[in-house]
C-alpha cells in the first residue's frame, strides 16, 4: 500500500502552464509561432498567387484555336516587343516618370514651407489642404477633371475670359501632347495625374525636410555659401530619402493606374488597360501576364536604382 | 472530430452524386423555394430603388413568394466566371457569354412547355442561335437592343445615311471636316462594325457575317480603323463621358446607344439616332438558368414574369432596350406609343447581335480570326499603328 501512495502521479499540470514552460524552454518557439501566421500569409497568399500569376506568362496562346498552350516558352515575352506592345510599355513609363518629376518639382518648395516656416494652425492648415483631395472619392474626382478640362469646360472658359486661350490652343496644337481639348491630350490626362498623385510627394519630402537640422543650414551660411549652394549641397541631399519615396509612389501609382486613362487622355492604353483587355473574353492570360511582369521589373529597376543613389542610406 | 470529417466528406459526396446531371431539364414544377439568384446587368432588375416607377420585382415577390436576390456584373466575362463559381439560378446572358456558358456546361436546357409565356416570344428570337443548340434552348429571350449612330441635329439637318460619316473623312453638312468631331467605341468588338461597313461598300471582300472575318477581310476592316483614328476624338468606354462628350466637347456623331440618345433627349439637348443604310451591331440577351440551380422552380417562375409585358414594356423604357415579347410594345405607360420603334424594334433583320468570334467558323471555309487577335489588334489600333 506505501509504495501505491509513493507511485501516484503528480498532479495534472495545466495546459496553459506546460505551453508557458515549453515556451520558456524552447527560445525560437514563440518567435516562431508569431511570425508563422504572418509569413504564411505572406508567402501563400502574396508571394504565391503573385508567382502563380508570373508562371502563366511563360505559357503562350495557339495561334490557330487560340487556346492556352501550357509548355514553357519565351513566346510570349517576344510579344511584349511588338511595336505596339512596346508602345503602351514606352508610353506608361514615360508618363510616370513625366508625373514624378513634375510632382516633385511642385512639390518640393509646398513641402519646404510646410516644414520650415508653417508654424502653429498654419502648419494645420497645411496639413488638411495637402490630405483634404484624399478624402472624397478617385472616380469622382476624375470625373470632375474630366468636366473642368472639357472643350466647353471650366478651364476654357476661364482661359478664355482672361485671353489665354491662344496659350492653350498653342498646347493643343502641338504635337504628341496635344488633342482636340485638354480632356482627350495626354496633356490633360498628365495634369490630373499630378493632382492625384502632388499628396504622395509631399508628405515625405515634408517628413524628410523635417529632419534636416537648421543648426546644419545656419553653419553652412555662416561658412559663407550662397543659398542655393547651400540648397544643392546640404538641403537637397539630406531631402532626397523623402524625393525618392514620393517617387516611389508617384511612379508606381500612374505605372498601375487603369481607370484615370479611360476617362482623360487620347484614348491610348497605359499598361494597366492592356492587362484589362487582353484578360477575360480574349483569354490572353500569358500575354496579360507578360505585360503584369512590365511594372514588376520597371519598379525593381527603379529602386535599384534609388539604392545606388544612396535614397535608403539614411532610413 | 474524425467523424465529423468523415460525415462532411460523406455529405459532399451524396450532393455532388445527388446533383442534376447536366443536360437534363425540369419535368414539372414543384413549390416555390421562397428565393431566386439572379446574375444581370446594371439596371436589368429593378425594385423601385432609383425610381418608384420602374418595379418589376415587389410585386413578382408577393405573388410567389420568392425574395429576389440580384448580383450585378459589370462585364461578360464577369458573368461567366460568376456562374462558374455556382451558387446562381439564373444569368441575363449576352451573345459573347451565352455560347460560352452552354459550351462549359454551365446551364441547363429550358422545358419551354412549362412557361406559359414562351409562345409570346417574338419568333425571331424563339431559335436564336445565341441560345439555341442542336434545337435545344438553353434559355428565354429576355430584352434586345441595337447601337444606332447617334448625332447632333444642329449639324445635320437629315440623319445621316450611311456610317461613313464616322469611318471617313468627309465634309458634315455644316460645312466643317468631322475630324476631331466623331467618336468610335473603346472595345474590340468594334472591328466587327468596320467589317458592316466593308460588308456593303467593299463587296469584293467578301464578308458574309462581321463576326467571321478571314485574315483577308479582317486586314481590311483594320485598315479602315486605322484611317478612322485619325479622326476620331475619343474612343468612348463609359455611358456617361460620351453624354458629356457631346454635351460640352463638340462632339457631333458616333457610334451608340439608345440609352444615351434618350438620356441627352430628355435633357433637351438637339440630338437624334438612326440606324443607317449598312445596318447595326447590335446585343440581345437571354435569361439562362444555371446546371446546378438551387431554386429550380422560383427560377421558372421568374422566368416566366420576366416575359410579362408588363416587365417587357418597363423594362424597354428603362434600359431603352427592345422588348422580347411584342405585345409589351402597346399600351405601356412608361414605354409609350413610340417607345419600341424609337428603341429600334422596326430594325431587327439589319441588326448583326455580338457574338465572340472563334476560329471555326460557319460561313468562311478557310477559318476566321479569333476574338485574341482582335484584341491584340485594337490595342494597337488605339495606340496609333
Amino acid at each position: 500500500m506505501t509504495s501505491a501512495v509513493l507511485d501516484l502521479p503528480l498532479p495534472r499540470e495545466s495546459l496553459s502552464r506546460r505551453l508557458s514552460d515549453a515556451l520558456f524552454k524552447y527560445r525560437g518557439l514563440l518567435l516562431t509561432l508569431l511570425l508563422v501566421p504572418p509569413l504564411l500569409w505572406l508567402g501563400i497568399v502574396y508571394v504565391g498567387s503573385l508567382i502563380a500569376l508570373l508562371l502563366q506568362s511563360f505559357f503562350s496562346i495557339d495561334e490557330f484555336s487560340g487556346t492556352i498552350v501550357r509548355e514553357f516558352t519565351l513566346k510570349t515575352y517576344a510579344e511584349l516587343l511588338h511595336p505596339a506592345n512596346l508602345d503602351v510599355i514606352l508610353r506608361t513609363v514615360v508618363m510616370a516618370a513625366a508625373v514624378t518629376a513634375a510632382s516633385a518639382i511642385l512639390a518640393f518648395p509646398i513641402a519646404y514651407y510646410a516644414a520650415r516656416y508653417a508654424r502653429g494652425q498654419m502648419k494645420a492648415a497645411f496639413y488638411l489642404a495637402i490630405m483634404m483631395p484624399l478624402w472624397s472619392s478617385y472616380l469622382v474626382k476624375v470625373y470632375a477633371w474630366k468636366l473642368l478640362l472639357a472643350k466647353e469646360g471650366a478651364v476654357a472658359w476661364a482661359a478664355d475670359q482672361i485671353g489665354a486661350t491662344p496659350a492653350i490652343d498653342s498646347i493643343l496644337s502641338a504635337p504628341l501632347i496635344g488633342g482636340p481639348s485638354l480632356s482627350v491630350s495626354y496633356f490633360g490626362q498628365f495634369l490630373v495625374f499630378i493632382y492625384l498623385w502632388l499628396p504622395f510627394m509631399i508628405l515625405p519630402i515634408q517628413a524628410a525636410l523635417e529632419r534636416v537640422p537648421g543648426s546644419l543650414i545656419e553653419a553652412s551660411a555662416d561658412l559663407g555659401a550662397a543659398p542655393n549652394q547651400t540648397f544643392r549641397t546640404v538641403i537637397l541631399p539630406l531631402a532626397l530619402p523623402g524625393v525618392v519615396a514620393g517617387s516611389i509612389f508617384t511612379f508606381s501609382l500612374t505605372l498601375g493606374d487603369y481607370i484615370l486613362p479611360q476617362i482623360i487622355g487620347p484614348s491610348t492604353l497605359l499598361l494597366g488597360q492592356a492587362v484589362y483587355m487582353l484578360q477575360g473574353t480574349a483569354g490572353n492570360i500569358p500575354l496579360a501576364a507578360a505585360f503584369a511582369v512590365v511594372p514588376i521589373s520597371v519598379m525593381a529597376l527603379y529602386l535599384l536604382i534609388a539604392k545606388r543613389m544612396g535614397a535608403f542610406d539614411a532610413f | 472530430m474524425r467523424r465529423t470529417v468523415f460525415t462532411a466528406i460523406g455529405l459532399c459526396l451524396a450532393t455532388s452524386l445527388g446533383a442534376f446531371p447536366a443536360g437534363a431539364q425540369v419535368k414539372q414544377l414543384g413549390k416555390a423555394e421562397g428565393s431566386v439568384d439572379i446574375i444581370a446587368w446594371p439596371g436589368y432588375i429593378e425594385r423601385g430603388e432609383t425610381d418608384k416607377k420602374y418595379d418589376w420585382v415587389t410585386g413578382f415577390e408577393q405573388k410567389t413568394g420568392c425574395k429576389v436576390n440580384v448580383k450585378t456584373a459589370g462585364t461578360s466575362d464577369e458573368m461567366v466566371a460568376l456562374m462558374n463559381e455556382g451558387g446562381f439560378d439564373l444569368v441575363t446572358a449576352s451573345g459573347d457569354a451565352s455560347l460560352r456558358l452552354i459550351s462549359g456546361k454551365r446551364v441547363q436546357p429550358i422545358n419551354t412547355s412549362l412557361i406559359p409565356s414562351w409562345k409570346t416570344v417574338d419568333e425571331r428570337l424563339q431559335k436564336a442561335p445565341w441560345h439555341t443548340v442542336d434545337n435545344v434552348h438553353y434559355g428565354v429571350p429576355y430584352q434586345w437592343g441595337s447601337n444606332v449612330l447617334m448625332y447632333n441635329t444642329d449639324t445635320f439637318k437629315e440623319a445621316p445615311k450611311s456610317w461613313s460619316v464616322v469611318f471617313e473623312e468627309t465634309t458634315l453638312p455644316d460645312g466643317k471636316s468631322n475630324k476631331g468631331r466623331v467618336q468610335a467605341f473603346d472595345g474590340p468588338i468594334y472591328i466587327a462594325d468596320a467589317a458592316l461597313y466593308l460588308m456593303k461598300h467593299k463587296p469584293e471582300l467578301g464578308i458574309k457575317d462581321p463576326y467571321e472575318l478571314t485574315e483577308a477581310q479582317y486586314k481590311a476592316a483594320l485598315e479602315l480603323l486605322r484611317k478612322q483614328r485619325t479622326m476620331v476624338q475619343r474612343y468612348w468606354h463609359d455611358a456617361m463621358v460620351q453624354v458629356d462628350d457631346f454635351t460640352n466637347e463638340g462632339v457631333v456623331a458616333s457610334s451608340s446607344w439608345p440609352f444615351q440618345v434618350n438620356l441627352l433627349k430628355s435633357q433637351g439637348k438637339s440630338i437624334a439616332s438612326t440606324v443607317p443604310e449598312e445596318g447595326a451591331t447590335g446585343w440581345a440577351d437571354t435569361t439562362m438558368m444555371h446546371v446546378d440551380a438551387p431554386h429550380p422552380n422560383c427560377a421558372y417562375m421568374w422566368i416566366e414574369h420576366s416575359l410579362s409585358p408588363k416587365v417587357q414594356g418597363d423594362l424597354a423604357s428603362w434600359f431603352g432596350s427592345v422588348p422580347s415579347v411584342p405585345a409589351a410594345c402597346k399600351g405601356n405607360e412608361l414605354l409609350g406609343a413610340e417607345g419600341c420603334e424609337t428603341n429600334g424594334m422596326g430594325n431587327f433583320e439589319r441588326i448583326k447581335f455580338w457574338r465572340t468570334p472563334v476560329s471555326k467558323c460557319s460561313t468562311q471555309s478557310e477559318g476566321c480570326v479569333p476574338y485574341y487577335r482582335w484584341v491584340t489588334d485594337y490595342i494597337a489600333i488605339l495606340g496609333g499603328r
